[in-house]
């Protein structure tokens, strides 16, 4: 490690630690990556805490209590660069299901004593909350994204992630479409690139852990699903799952909840 | 025996396609064809006849494939699937160069070698043939030759088959570039299978399509095995899926760019790009800069793009086809007008490919006859 290597750090909200681990995972380049920056705050792997600033912070996790939501000013503050990873901190993870209900509901379910959650209403990606200089998606993240992300910054140079459809991974490695040939559900056409089509590549369909694409047409999506026979409910839960709190997944799967309370057969146009 | 000579017609008996593989094989090409893998009939490498998709033959329509088994053990009964030769010479991602820094400050440029496969295509149609032809203009003819494509192109052995079953998503006759193959090929099969009989009527192409044919008796073709070909090529012609009407249809669409079907059909697409990766013709990549954690190696890559991805129009401040209008548009007009004058012939050649794995099953055909409908000559 050089006298002078960037500093990085690794911060956690409510998640499931996963995306950290990926750093972990990088098994031979993590090697790389510790000569190259200093690791000066990562809980889950020591105890070693540094004080900041930061010149990088890995932010993992949606923000979704008032300490939590003073706690990111405060790494916002000590980082020169701050990155979102996985689908917690870039749409507020599975946990933003709460969005959609009032979650005193829950609480008073849960606990035994709700008068000592101390909640917010909502779970919101780390951007509703400070600038974030970039995001890596999906639950969890792809290790090789993450490399190449912290490669870029250290070198200073624009990350190559790919905001297009899953299709483009799909195709570049001859998969073979599974909506078309096996009318299987899948996400693809609207979900963000980055997982290298791992769910169709085992002949799944994708499920969408990576949220929205850069552009996608959601409304064009949902109107095939219903096409297809899927019923609303279903609609919903599809674009519900781990990037619920994205706004173009929320907003269609308050659209498809809408439009299924004025009529209950709409199956006009493919 | 008079030998056989390029025109010359043989006829082959189905248990003699393995060994018109072995020697091809034997004179060192990979044998790259039609297999059956992930519910659909792919192009990948193939071992032998026994590979090849027996018995197999496909349904399709707008947005929808579907494998289903034949009566008859016929190695060709089934139209293009959702690969392309594109991919064998127009690689979806490479490796362009690799920059190292040194220790004076400079840096050295590695280019990689232009890779030669020594392929054999095994079962290519004519619209494919066509497409072929296509890419070529475009990445070997032009005035910026890619090395890359150029190389890969270099050693070639092409068995071709006429096609007998199109798919209810083809108009190739309508275009010109099917369902016949007229030239490109070292080989070209006709599969007959009639109630009694299962033959090929194998045409060849080349001196060396003839060097392979002759490496074991084979006789010439007789008339009517030679009429009974050809009219099942005829008979595919005949009961073609779709059309589009070629005449015009570069000036139609040139003079409908505010046509109001444009914003209809983006308000449809998914701007997912799966019609331009499966279509033979589409070349559009980008280019990506990397380097290694160190910042010692730079390295240059190319990947396959589309132009239905924003970013792809991307230039500084932002992308200039901003809406699915603008990108469907781009796409549409791109094939099937402007092509013509960038390249002496339009960018598409009926294979239906974009109509099938559209998973919203837009269908170019149905497009252009209403953009004709609202012509806003």
């Amino acid at each position: 490690m050089a006298a002078t290597a960037p500093r990085l750090a690794v911060w956690k909200f409510a998640s499931c630690d996963g995306c950290q681990l990926s750093l972990l995972d990088l098994e031979d380049d993590l090697l790389a990556v510790a000569g190259a920056v200093e690791i000066a705050s990562f809980p889950e792997a020591s105890r070693a805490v540094g004080p900041g600033p930061y010149d990088v912070s890995l932010v993992e996790g949606s923000i979704t209590t008032p300490h939590d939501a003073e706690r990111i000013q405060d790494i916002r503050r000590n980082s020169r660069i701050l990155v979102a990873i996985g689908s917690c901190a870039t749409a507020g993870g599975i946990q933003a299901l709460r969005n959609f209900h009032a979650v005193k509901d829950f609480v008073s379910l849960v606990y035994a004593h709700p008068t000592y959650i101390d909640t917010l209403a909502t779970s919101t990606p780390i951007s509703e909350h400070v600038k974030v200089d970039h995001e890596l998606h999906g639950c969890p993240i792809n290790k090789r994204q993450l490399l190449e992300l912290l490669n870029a910054t250290l070198n200073g140079r624009k990350p190559v992630i790919s905001p297009h459809p899953v299709c483009t991974e799909c195709k570049r490695k001859g998969i073979v479409c599974v909506m078309v040939a096996q009318d299987l559900v899948c996400m693809g056409p609207v979900t963000h690139a980055g997982c290298g089509a791992l769910c169709p590549r085992y002949q799944r369909g994708c499920f969408g852990c990576y949220g929205p694409s850069d552009a996608p047409n959601t409304a064009a999506f949902a109107s095939s699903l219903d096409f297809h026979g899927l019923p609303p409910e279903a609609s919903v839960r599809l674009f519900r799952s781990f990037a619920a709190g994205a706004p173009e997944f929320r907003d269609q799967s308050l659209a498809i909840e809408e439009s299924a309370k004025r009529s209950t057969s709409s199956k006009a146009g493919h | 025996m008079v030998p056989l000579g390029v025109g010359d017609l043989a006829v082959m008996r189905p248990d003699e396609l393995s060994g018109l593989l072995a020697a091809i094989q034997g004179r060192g090409y990979t044998l790259l064809g039609p297999t059956v893998r992930d519910a659909a009939i792919v192009y990948g490498e193939i071992a032998g006849a026994d590979d090849l998709p027996i018995g197999w033959t496909d349904e399709q329509s707008p947005g929808s494939y579907r494998l289903t088994k034949r009566s008859v053990g016929t190695f060709f009964g089934y139209a293009v699937g959702p690969h392309s030769w594109k991919a064998t010479f127009h690689r979806p991602e490479l490796t362009l160069w690799q920059a190292e820094r040194q220790e004076n400050g400079g840096f050295t440029i590695h280019e990689p070698v232009p890779q030669t496969a020594r392929v054999a295509l095994i079962g290519v149609r004519a619209c494919e043939l066509a497409a072929i032809r296509i890419q070529d203009r475009v990445l070997l003819e032009g005035p910026f030759a890619d090395p890359h494509y150029a190389a890969r192109r270099r050693d070639v052995f092409v068995v071709a088959v006429n096609c007998t079953e199109p798919g209810a998503t083809c108009f190739c006759a309508s275009l010109g570039t099917g369902p016949s193959v007229g030239s490109g090929f070292d080989l070209a099969l006709t599969e007959v299978v009639t109630d009694t009989e299962h033959f090929f009527v194998a045409e060849i192409g080349s001196s060396q399509g003839a060097e392979v044919l002759g490496e074991w008796p084979v006789d010439r073709a007789s008339r009517s095995q030679i009429a009974e070909a050809t009219a099942r090529t005829q008979a595919a012609a005949d009961r073609m899926g779709r059309s589009v009407d070629a005449r015009d249809v570069k000036e139609v669409l040139a003079r409908n760019l505010e046509n109001p079907r444009w914003q209809e059909t983006a308000d449809r697409c998914l701007g997912c790009t799966n019609c331009t990766q499966v279509c033979p013709t589409c070349f559009c990549t980008a280019v990506h800069d990397l380097t290694d954690l160190s910042g010692r190696t730079a390295t240059r890559v190319r990947q396959w793009d589309s132009c239905f991805t924003r970013s792809f129009s991307y230039v500084h401040g932002g992308s200039v086809r901003r809406s699915g209008m603008s990108r469907y548009r781009q796409w549409l007009t791109h094939k099937l007008s402007y092509w013509a004058d960038e390249f002496g012939s339009l960018g598409c050649v009926g294979c239906g490919r974009c109509i099938t794995w559209c998973p919203k099953g837009i269908d170019l055909t149905e497009e252009i006859a209403a953009i004709r409908a609202l012509d806003q000559r």
